[in-house]
């Protein structure tokens, strides 16, 4: 059952992220990365992390996805009669080639590395239970210092994000 | 209880790391190569929740894709307002078009 369910995520998440590398509507691949973010999400709460699957959903699906979306619906390309952009060429795909065969090469090597590898940790897999108490629990004794990093870090990039993304045209 | 192996979500991992990085590098717009980032963080998150499921005493590798996951909101939010910086400058978001660097 658990396996079964395990399979069908998986399938969806890779699925999906292919759908995304193929498809040539950069919306479409934006509704595509949805489905593999909540596939991811429920392969957490399959590995006994509860928290972190609801983590993912909130701030993956809530936030960065919705700000992918107002990205690629502010930033438009050009009509294709404009007078700068009419007699552009096409340069061939030998990016598209050797960006796959990287990507290939890379996934061969991590199977390679992956299949062949006894790990320590990975013997039997504990009891489980809410991981919540115990999260907050490390995040507040053992883990305070990257803890508040974090929270100097979202402090910084939100002000740095609203200075970058600022409208300079209407103050000159 | 039938538990799936920890190679099979490192396998899901390795593929998803793989299109993301295929995604990155051959998507011609800017806010593609994003997304190619994020299948790359979640699949470096998948990772670290698989092996993070056999100590649930330390929970480490949760507690890291906790924070990956933070500096992966900051990444996005920073260069979408770069991107929107480079869309009002050059109208596009090509990266093939984006070479000169005086304003």
């Amino acid at each position: 059952m658990e396996i079964a369910a395990f399979y069908a995520f998986a399938t969806v998440a890779v699925a999906s992220a292919l759908f995304i590398l193929f498809s040539r509507s950069l919306m479409h691949a934006a509704f595509a990365l949805f489905f593999t973010l909540v596939a991811v999400s429920a392969l957490y709460i399959l590995s006994g992390s509860d928290f972190l699957g609801i983590a993912q959903i909130m701030i993956y699906v809530g936030g960065i996805l919705i700000l992918i979306i107002f990205g690629i619906m502010l930033t438009r390309p050009a009509r294709a009669g404009n007078s700068v952009s009419s007699n552009r060429i096409e340069v061939g795909a030998s990016n598209r080639f050797l960006g796959g065969l990287a990507a290939a090469g890379l996934l061969a090597l991590l199977l390679l590395v992956v299949l062949s590898t006894r790990f320590v940790l990975s013997g039997e897999v504990r009891e489980m239970h809410s991981t919540l108490r115990s999260l907050g629990m490390e995040l507040m004794t053992r883990h305070l210092l990257p803890f508040e990093m974090a929270a100097v870090l979202l402090l910084v990039v939100l002000i740095g994000a609203s200075y970058l993304a600022l409208n300079r045209k209407s103050s000159t | 209880m039938n538990a799936v192996p920890v190679q099979h979500y490192l396998v899901v991992g390795a593929l998803l790391f793989s299109i993301g990085l295929a995604v990155a590098v051959t998507k011609r717009n800017v806010i593609g190569i994003l997304l190619g980032l994020e299948l790359m963080l979640n699949a470096v998150n998948v990772n670290l929740v698989a092996f993070s499921r056999h100590d649930p005493e330390l929970l480490q590798g949760q507690l890291f894709a906790l924070f990956v996951m933070v500096v992966a909101a900051a990444e996005i939010c920073i260069s979408l307002a770069i991107v929107l910086r480079i869309y009002a400058h050059f109208r596009t978001v090509e990266p093939d078009a984006l070479d000169e660097l005086r304003g």
